[in-house]
């Protein structure tokens, strides 16, 4: 997670002391992620070594702003996309990857409780978009919108990708199983033609 | 989110089961289904293609009849009924809201709002101030005398469901409200459609998209005519995101 860059971003439009910087990180992304003054510490003393921040000269509190290199390298994270191409070890996927060579384990009902979960997590993250006006008018509500609506898209991909892999799992067991293929992992009995 | 009052059971499923055909090509579109919708309660179902949410609407909406089983609207039970005493109730009491919106395209917005309650036997004066109101709760009285050509895709739903919950009626059944519209545009619709439950109504919506299920209070998942799993009711506030505001 970025809470470098984040910081970087937080401090070109102002100085900020350190309690300042954790507040507005949380304030400005929703508190979807909550950070510790040790992360805040840590990060500006990395940011400071790595001449990307500088203090204010005799700020007490010590003030942070930008250096010359530290707005380079907000400008370079700005303009460069969020790498995607190394995915995150991601349990679920491992366990239905798991789950469909394993003899015995209905893999429909695994889809069945995970759907139902994450459709409970979507209700949930829905109530609380509810909650926002339609229209928002302040930057914060907007800020905090956005990062909603990704955990809500997030929530949907899952939700239709384990609909995905019902229809593809029903499918297989359709096939005649090969003498030499392990015991089908699927309740063989499923009437998927309606 | 502020706490929602759920009141009474306003629809109520007991063992529905609908058979096509019969013999060994028989299909059981719909096997002991039992569901129970309270006022101030929106009920999603979801399911693939042929789960059976079609069949269970039309039901609910007594366009159909169980091969058995009950269904209980506003305390009548229809079988008990017959056809008229069915259509009377279902007519007065059910509004539907379609993928397609089904206006009629030579009324205005004000007008196809107050046709049912003209059938109804409500006066054309007071019809068309009911129409008004019902068009008013869903923010857009000020198009009252548009046609639905000169409307917006978003617009026309909202005229499909002042019309559904026009004068008594307190139970919409909607297939598909968002399944023409944008992304956006259907996150609105699915808002007002909230909005008008939460003001006193109930609501069943068959939807294949999880996003616009969400804003039900929950969802219940049909599989060959059966229900599997439901999310349940309201998560307590406390279960919701951590350590957000």
């Amino acid at each position: 997670m970025s809470v470098r860059q984040g910081m970087l971003a937080l401090l070109a439009s102002e100085p900020m002391h350190a309690y300042q910087l954790r507040q507005q990180f949380e304030q400005r992304t929703g508190g979807t992620w909550p950070l510790n003054m040790g992360q805040v510490s840590t990060t500006l003393d990395r940011l400071v070594r790595d001449g990307l921040v500088e203090q204010v000269p005799s700020s007490d509190p010590a003030a942070y702003r930008l250096t010359a290199d530290g707005r380079a390298e907000l400008a370079h994270w700005w303009s460069t996309p969020v790498v995607r191409s190394a995915p995150q070890r991601d349990e679920l996927s491992i366990k239905l990857a798991l789950a469909v060579t394993a003899p015995g384990v209905d893999v429909r009902e695994i889809v069945q409780a995970q759907r139902t979960e994450t459709m409970r997590a979507l209700t949930d993250l829905t109530r609380l978009k509810a909650d926002l006006p339609a229209q928002v008018e302040s930057a914060d509500d907007l800020a905090w919108s956005l990062v909603l609506d990704n955990l809500v898209f997030s929530a949907e991909a899952e939700v239709r990708w384990l609909d995905h892999v019902e229809v593809r799992v029903a499918r297989a067991a359709l096939r005649p199983a090969t003498p030499s293929s392990a015991p089908s992992p699927v309740d063989t009995r499923a009437d998927v033609t309606r | 989110m502020s706490p929602r009052a759920v009141g009474p059971v306003l629809l109520s499923a007991r063992g529905v089961t609908r058979v096509h055909g019969e013999g060994p090509s028989a299909v059981r579109a719909l096997d002991g289904v039992d569901l129970d919708v309270r006022l101030g309660e929106l009920v999603a179902v979801m399911g693939a293609s042929g789960s059976g949410k079609s069949t269970l609407l039309n039901i609910v909406g007594g366009l159909d009849v169980p091969t058995s089983g009950t269904i209980t609207l506003a305390g009548e039970e229809l079988s008990g009924l017959d056809a008229r005493a069915r259509a009377r109730l279902r007519r007065r009491s059910v509004g539907y809201v379609f993928q397609d919106f089904n206006l009629i395209p030579a009324l205005t917005a004000a007008e196809n709002v107050s046709l049912p309650r003209e059938l109804d036997g409500v006066g054309g004066r007071a019809a068309r101030g009911e129409a008004r109101a019902a068009l008013r709760e869903v923010g857009i009285e000020d198009l009252a005398d548009r046609f639905p050509d000169e409307m917006s895709g978003g617009q026309r739903q909202r005229v499909a469901i002042a019309r559904a919950l026009v004068g008594p009626r307190r139970l919409v059944l909607a297939d598909e409200p968002t399944g023409a519209l944008d992304s956006t545009t259907g996150e609105d619709v699915m808002r007002v459609l909230r909005a008008r439950i939460d003001a006193g109504a109930a609501g069943l919506l068959v939807t294949h998209e999880p996003r616009f299920a969400a804003w039900a209070d929950r969802t219940v998942f049909l599989r060959d005519g059966v229900v599997v799993d439901g999310t349940g009711r309201r998560a307590e506030p406390e279960s919701l995101l951590t350590g957000t505001r």
